[in-house]
């Protein structure tokens, strides 16, 4: 605890990241350049979300950190383990009793509450980046809001699948104004992204850039008028705890196409297990516990 | 077929006066002027090096001369463009103007389909409806002679004409008023040009556009342009109707580029 400064990054580095946070939450959506630093995991290992928890922790702060929904798989173990060491804070896997989360790829399934931040690590932040690659054009239509080509994306998704067939980082628009990339979630979650009281912040370590969706901002998914928006999921309850309404991961069970549908959020499906639900494939969870 | 114009008629649809660029020491374009009114197209030739593109690339934005006016008949009455924010000439050169490029490979998005290029334009203006991008863009397709069962291939599976012909379906689909074309021929060899010159012809005639056509080829001017301006070194040495500047060159130099036409 003694090797390192509060949460690793030194107290000029943490101002210069809440300053770029500050002015992300003033301009939402808006991508502000920040210097990010070297951190000690490679890049797309959430060095952008990191310095952004790093940021934002006090040592009141109770962290969890999500995987793909999961709190147990290594990229969210590191990273807890890694605030754990350097900045000495309360971890827990409970959604409702962490007042910041870091994740990646999901939004829990939790609806989050005012006291609460949601950091996001993102790969790639710029939403045209596949359609535009120099970084002035976009940054141009960024400022001019000359959008259409977003539409392109969609519309090429139609032209070739018969549907709009992006599924995760599906581009949204933040308060009318700025076209973001939310990261790439699942677009099962885009609808929290809306109106949701906890503050999301997002960070993009090896892009330097660090956005924000502030609370309570309204969030559109893009889409066509006559290809509407649809949050998709797999059309399966959780076989573990019988969710029917959570984002599911496919797991294959044997090499015989046997397969079953688990939440995405591991939490979310524990506690629903302890309160009793049990799923097609579910064992009462209090036998499990005792074994 | 200028009665279908929303301009009025006696105001010049773009007036250009005094433009000047200069690289360095060195002259792109000297004090031009000229007025072009709805419906007709001006043809821009000279030698290489001679300013047209340079001229051409002031009037469309994508250069910033150093002196001179280009006041263009928006719908809100004249405005000069190079006085306007970027956002309103950006907004105007997606809508009001188009720009065919010399190679299609800088005006198309190589690996978006024919459709999705024709249909940009129409979503960079706020076509949000994916039935009716889609119709209009068969409907264009159909008229550049493009088979309609092509909407879903990329443009680099095309022939190098049909990627011209992807290139103009994608600017006229905005209906603009004003169509910059760069050497639109250019590289195409002849047969495929003389089809592309048919179709621009009657586009250019349908939709009573007005065009400023930059070329070399006087083949070119003669078949499509109601007037012609003749470039060296920068300034404008002749100018007047296509067929009278062809037929009776004046200058020196006109005379030389009549004279130095092969033919067959």
């Amino acid at each position: 605890m003694t090797d390192y400064n509060f949460a690793y990054l030194d107290e000029q580095t943490k101002r210069m990241i809440r300053r770029a946070i500050l002015k992300g939450v003033a301009v939402p959506g808006y991508q502000v350049p920040f210097a990010s630093r070297e951190m000690p995991m490679p890049y797309g290992w959430g060095t952008g979300g990191v310095q952004v928890t790093a940021a934002c922790l006090t040592p009141e702060d109770r962290l969890k950190v999500i995987d793909q929904g999961a709190d147990d798989t290594t990229n969210a173990v590191s990273i807890r383990k890694f605030f754990q060491r350097t900045a000495g804070v309360a971890t827990t896997e409970a959604t409702a009793e962490a007042t910041l989360i870091q994740t990646r790829h999901r939004i829990p399934e939790q609806p989050l509450t005012q006291d609460q931040i949601l950091v996001y690590q993102v790969p790639i932040p710029e939403p045209l980046r596949f359609l535009e690659p120099r970084e002035t054009e976009t940054r141009k239509m960024h400022e001019l809001e000359e959008y259409g080509l977003m539409h392109v994306k969609l519309y090429e998704d139609i032209a070739r699948h018969g549907h709009i067939a992006t599924a995760y980082a599906y581009p949204v628009k933040v308060e009318g104004r700025y076209v973001m990339d939310p990261s790439p979630i699942p677009k099962f979650d885009n609808p929290k992204l809306s109106d949701s009281p906890a503050l999301q912040l997002f960070g993009a370590g090896r892009e330097q850039r660090i956005y924000a969706v502030p609370p309570y901002t309204h969030v559109v998914s893009l889409d066509f008028e006559d290809h509407p928006f649809e949050a998709s999921k797999a059309p399966h309850d959780c076989d573990l705890c019988g969710a029917s309404d959570s984002y599911l991961d496919e797991v294959i069970t044997d090499d015989r196409g046997s397969r079953m549908y688990v939440c995405s959020d591991t939490d979310h499906c524990r506690s629903r297990r302890a309160a009793g639900f049990i799923g097609r494939l579910g064992t009462p969870f209090a036998t499990e516990a005792a074994e | 077929m200028t009665l279908m114009q929303p301009v009025a008629l006696d105001t010049p649809l773009l007036a250009v006066r005094g433009l000047t660029k200069r690289y360095g020491p060195r002259i792109g374009c000297a004090d031009i002027s000229f007025d072009l009114w709805p419906g007709e197209v001006l043809g821009i030739v000279g030698e290489s090096g001679s300013g047209k593109s340079t001229l051409l690339s002031c009037l469309a934005g994508h250069l910033r001369p150093d002196e001179g006016e280009v006041i263009f008949a928006t719908e809100d009455g004249p405005r000069d463009v190079l006085q306007m924010a970027e956002a309103e000439r950006r907004r105007l050169a997606r809508s009001d103007w188009a720009f065919v490029h010399q190679n299609p490979r800088d005006g198309l998005r190589m690996g978006v389909t024919a459709g999705g290029n024709v249909g940009e334009r129409l979503m960079a203006v706020g076509a949000r409806h994916y039935g009716d991008i889609r119709a209009r863009a068969t409907d264009w397709l159909g008229r550049v002679e493009i088979a309609v069962e092509r909407i879903d291939d990329r443009p680099s599976a095309f022939s190098g004409g049909m990627q011209q012909r992807l290139q103009i379906a994608r600017n006229l689909v905005t209906g603009p008023r004003l169509v910059f074309m760069d050497e639109p021929t250019g590289g195409l060899d002849v047969s495929v040009q003389a089809r592309l010159l048919d179709l621009l012809r009657g586009l250019v005639r349908e939709m009573g556009l007005s065009a400023i056509i930059v070329t070399h080829d006087l083949a070119v001017v003669r078949l499509l342009a109601d007037r012609l301006m003749v470039m060296k070194s920068g300034r404008v040495v002749e100018q007047g109707l296509t067929d009278q500047v062809l037929d009776d060159p004046q200058h020196a130099y006109t005379q030389l580029l009549v004279s130095s036409v092969l033919q067959v």
